[in-house]
């Protein structure tokens, strides 16, 4: 029921594209929307960094010329000037937008698998690494036939 | 050179491909020499067939065939002739007529490169790689036809995205594809082993040179892209964590792994089972990521327009390559023998530990790219995973890795200590703290200063181990550069691919300083940004073919002195009623400055203009370091060792064939 | 070792091997669930689901859009019966191709349009060639009133129960067979 070929308006029909890299891309913005502040600019910016631009792909608003991401920029730069937390900001557009709207996602049970792959895979690599440590330095198989030590050698030779 | 004669010459490839895949296969199981020895000859038919297929469809796009509806839809007469060429690739069926043709020139390489592969494994090694085309070639033929007509012809085609026509884009999908692909190689190499039940030192070593080759490949390929997207989408950027740039990194991490692992199978028969898998994996994902992009479940703005057969069609050709494989994997390789004695600070010790590494980093971006379709189809929940997060989890991963980079390559094999080879780094440890005391006092966060310094000791570290092993400054020069002569090139190819990697590093750490602005200014006026000048000097309205520009002229000075003079430019494509903006960079090897021009605001009378200025640090390192590393690649491909010497087989005796 | 551990080692070893093929295959799986779900618009991986339903209205005002008159929070509040909400704009063509079964609905339900980043005049214009659906219209000149509703694009829409509640969301056109009979579900149960 959610849509079948959802036809957006505002993203720009882009004919499709082979490899690499998104379009959409950013053209020149307005520097009439950045902060006079260079500080409070600099934590908007951080702020944008973190907010993904609902209508392109994985690009950050910060990089988006969409219009809403442009619009998006501007609240953004509206709640830093009213010296509302980070917290505050990105919250403000979660409760409108869901977090579809954060790049980076929030920890929750259901993202549990996802921040914790770094730990886990090094984990289970380090575990089957020293598993391939210990059972290799007490030799189990049986000594090497004559042929076995032949060919051994010859690889060697040519190493 | 008619579309019919294309479509006939596909059929002929796919009916070649078929022969390839079934009679060898079946020769090496009876041991019919006969049937073993028209696996090259095929394969060379098959490779003939899919040129013809090619050419024919070149020939469509440069004579304006606007009968093919391929050529329609992405061709138009005004367009150059490189980008008619070029843009055969550019399009759904086109690409996968040329993964076809690259995945034919893989076969008929090892026809002529495996001469001294024992006959019944390189049939083998054949038959698989005949399967995989075949499968591809049915595609082709069945759900993405480049050849299908269109009648009534129209006049003119569609034309093709302004954003595509551009000579870098223009030739990284062949490079890049020839990385995919590539892998195949291995990938058939691990399905024939797995049939044979036999892999040993001989099969690391030749398995190897095929692993390099891809690696190198898809490392270009990968610097391509990206450079790409940093000069033509004009924000400075490089890198955006999109799906489609994943799908292409997961299989370089993986075969970054595979080419190291299949190293330890070669000199000491050990990692065998856990090799083979890599070989299967990486093409699994090579496959799977450029074919999931495509289906449109991946959140990608490269998704091709969808069509359900399609979908399936693909699925089911990833199931038939891949879950083929798995089941054999699961049946055979529990028989494979493993051996050799294993000592954790020792040459294959690291090299374990390089293979943890880059499988967890692999493992990490794998999970980020595929965790939004996953909920959304577990959970019903929309989240979106990308930059931030991609950052925090592989950086923490990489560094150790940059750091055992440097050891890996000095430790002997066996049994080693590290006091010895700790001792012989000392010049690169040396650099290492001054590079880290220069980047705490130059960089600013906390993740940059430490990529920065693991960086510099990558490049130290390679370029120690070269310096050591020829006695650089030890001896006298002219008996240095006797041993470096004498010196395996693998060792070079190795030193400089692992250097790349620093350099890749450094330009990375270095472009998290990167600093930019964006102002609004009246012709003449002069903007202050990185201890540069930047004035805009005037705007003029320049004509282009099938466009019209708005060309700013911007000087930039140093110290009132003249740097450079750069002409950023933006694009009005009438055709597409789109526009692009055209980068003005200028580039010193140590930074770039980056120019674009924006929007005209401003009445007629007193116009201003929105630049966007950039100046990004080392930002020419991030690909030159990928140069280095293919370059490195092909260096260790040019050693005699990996061509020549491969060792004969023993006879069977004595190892367990499969049960 | 004793023959049973060597057993064991042999039945481990034989499980090991296999866990990639049962990756394979649960991935496979899904990735079959997501193919089939596209074509049934059961799966969009492009949905960005913006968590309005079940909500409040947010506060809100808007001026006139000729013919109509604007809107605010408090309306909807206060509102007896279902209403639904449509962001449109004359520079989207999805929203002039649901312009016919907008028509065709408001005889169902009353509809109050949001002219979303449009001009009064083109808006107008649109609704002068393409006939009218809505009791109401507002202009959302900025887009900011769209940000506080969740709106990522036009055409947008939601039903709103009497007391101002949205109870049912659509991201898509509403020309859309399968939206229409989502959405009539919807009004049914509101009407319980």
């Amino acid at each position: 029921m959610r849509s079948l070929a959802r036809l957006r308006c505002v993203l720009p029909l882009l004919a499709v594209l082979l490899v690499a890299a998104p379009m959409a891309a950013l053209a020149v913005d307005d520097p009439a929307e950045m902060l006079p502040d260079p500080r409070e600019e600099a934590r908007a910016e951080a702020i944008g960094a973190q907010l993904r631009c609902l209508v392109c792909q994985n690009e950050s608003i910060e990089d988006s010329s969409a219009g809403l991401a442009r619009d998006l920029r501007k609240v953004v730069r509206e709640h830093v000037a009213k010296g509302e937390s980070d917290r505050q900001i990105i919250d403000w557009m979660v409760a409108r937008y869901g977090n579809f709207i954060r790049l980076s996602p929030p920890i929750t049970i259901s993202t549990l698998l996802l921040w914790g792959m770094p730990l886990l895979a090094l984990l289970v690599g380090v575990i089957a690494a020293l598993r391939v440590f210990r059972r290799r330095s007490t030799p189990e198989s049986a000594p090497l036939s004559e042929e076995e030590r032949a060919r051994l050698d010859e690889v060697r030779r040519d190493a | 050179m008619s579309p019919e004669l294309g479509r006939f010459a596909l059929a002929l490839a796919c009916v070649f491909a078929l022969a390839q895949a079934i009679l060898p296969l079946r020769g090496a199981r009876k041991r019919d020499r006969r049937l073993m020895a028209l696996a090259p000859g095929l394969a060379v038919g098959q490779l003939l067939a899919l040129v013809a297929a090619f050419a024919c469809l070149v020939n469509a796009a440069v004579t304006d065939d606007f009968s093919v509806a391929n050529i329609v839809e992405n061709s138009a007469v005004s367009k150059p002739l490189l980008y008619k060429i070029t843009g055969v690739w550019g399009n759904h069926e086109g690409s996968i007529l040329l993964w076809a043709l690259i995945l034919g020139i893989c076969g008929a390489a090892v026809a002529g490169f495996g001469r001294n592969l024992p006959s019944a494994l390189r049939a083998r090694v054949i038959a698989v790689l005949g399967g995989v085309a075949a499968g591809f070639e049915l595609f082709c033929l069945t759900t993405s036809d480049p050849f299908d007509r269109v009648w009534p012809a129209p006049l003119d085609g569609q034309g093709m995205n302004p954003l595509l026509q551009d000579p870098g884009l223009a030739f990284h999908p062949p490079v890049l594809y020839t990385g995919y692909v590539g892998f195949a190689v291995p990938f058939a190499f691990a399905i024939a082993a797995l049939i044979e039940g036999r892999v040993d030192a001989a099969w690391g070593r030749w398995v190897r040179p095929w692993a390099v080759a891809a690696w190198s490949f898809l490392t270009l390929g990968i610097a391509m892209g990206s450079w790409w997207s940093y000069y033509v989408l004009g924000w400075g950027g490089y890198w955006f964590w999109d799906p489609v740039e994943n799908a292409s990194l997961i299989p370089w991490l993986s075969g970054t792994a595979l080419m190291h692992s299949a190293i330890v199978v070669e000199k000491r028969e050990a990692l065998k089972i856990w090799t083979v898998l890599l070989a299967i994996g990486t093409f699994s994902f090579s496959l799977s990521g450029t074919f999931l992009v495509r289906s449109g479940i991946l959140n990608s703005v490269h998704a091709f327009a969808q069509d359900p057969a399609r979908g399936i069609f693909i699925l089911a050709l990833l199931g038939v390559v891949i879950g083929g494989s798995l089941v054999l994997f699961a049946w055979r390789a529990p028989s494979l023998t493993t051996g050799g004695l294993f000592a954790p600070v020792s040459r294959e010790g690291a090299l374990v530990l390089n293979n943890v590494l880059l499988c967890s980093l692999c493992a990490v971006v794998l999970t980020g790219t595929m965790y939004p379709p996953f909920m959304s189809l577990l959970f019903g929940k929309t989240i979106s995973v990308g930059k931030p997060f991609f950052d925090a989890a592989t950086i923490p991963l990489a560094i150790p890795l940059f750091i055992f980079m440097g050891f890996g390559p000095m430790l002997p094999w066996k049994r080693a200590q590290l006091w010895p080879v700790m001792k012989r780094l000392w010049a690169a440890a040396l650099a290492t703290l001054v590079a880290f005391a220069v980047s705490l006092f130059g960089l600013s966060g906390v993740l940059p200063i430490l990529c920065a310094t693991a960086a510099v000791w990558v490049i130290g570290s390679s370029v120690t181990d070269i310096a050591g092993r020829i006695a650089l400054f030890k001896a006298p020069l002219a008996q240095s550069f006797q041993r470096a002569r004498n010196l395996p090139r693998a060792v070079f190819g190795t030193a400089m691919a692992h250097a790349g990697v620093g350099v890749t590093v450094l330009g990375l750490a270095a472009m998290s300083q990167a600093q930019h602005r964006i102002v609004e200014v009246h012709v003449g006026q002069t903007e202050h940004m990185a201890g540069y000048d930047w004035t805009l000097t005037g705007v003029k309205m320049a004509p282009g073919p099938n466009y019209m520009a708005m060309e700013g002229t911007i000087e930039i000075r140093r110290h009132g002195h003249l740097v450079t003079v750069m002409h950023p430019s933006k694009r009005s494509f009438n055709a597409q009623n789109q526009t692009t903006t055209d980068v003005a960079i200028h580039t010193n090897g140590l930074s770039d400055l980056y120019g674009v021009i924006g929007d005209k605001h401003g009445t007629d009378a007193d116009p201003t203009y929105v630049l966007r200025l950039h100046y990004n640090p080392l930002a020419p390192w991030m690909w030159f370091g990928a140069l280095i590393m293919a370059f490195g690649g092909a260096l260790s491909l040019s050693d005699r060792r990996m061509r020549v010497g491969a060792p004969r087989r023993a006879p069977l005796a004595g190892t367990v064939a499969a049960q | 070792m004793s023959d049973e551990q060597q057993r064991n080692n042999v039945t481990r070893r034989r499980l090991m091997m296999g866990l990639p093929l049962v990756g394979a295959g649960v991935c496979g799986v899904a990735f079959w669930k997501m193919l089939s779900g596209m074509q049934t618009g059961a799966f969009n991986p492009h949905d960005i689901n913006a968590p309005v339903t079940g909500r409040p209205v947010p506060d809100f005002t808007l001026v006139d859009q000729p013919p109509g008159t604007g809107f605010a929070a408090a309306d909807l509040r206060t509102l007896k019966s279902p209403v639904l909400i449509n962001f449109f704009a004359s520079w989207c063509i999805p929203c002039i191709a649901e312009m016919q079964a907008l028509l065709d609905l408001q005889k169902q339900v009353p509809i109050w349009g949001v002219a979303y980043k449009d001009k009064p005049e083109n808006a107008a214009g649109l609704l002068k060639h393409a006939g009218n659906p809505y009791a109401r219209i507002g202009s959302d000149r900025e887009g900011r009133v769209a940000i506080d509703w969740g709106v990522s694009g036009v055409p947008e829409s939601f039903l709103i129960a009497p007391g101002g509640l949205i109870v049912w969301h659509s991201a898509a056109g509403l020309d859309n067979e399968d939206v229409r009979t989502s959405l009539n579900a919807a009004l049914t149960k509101v009407a319980r």
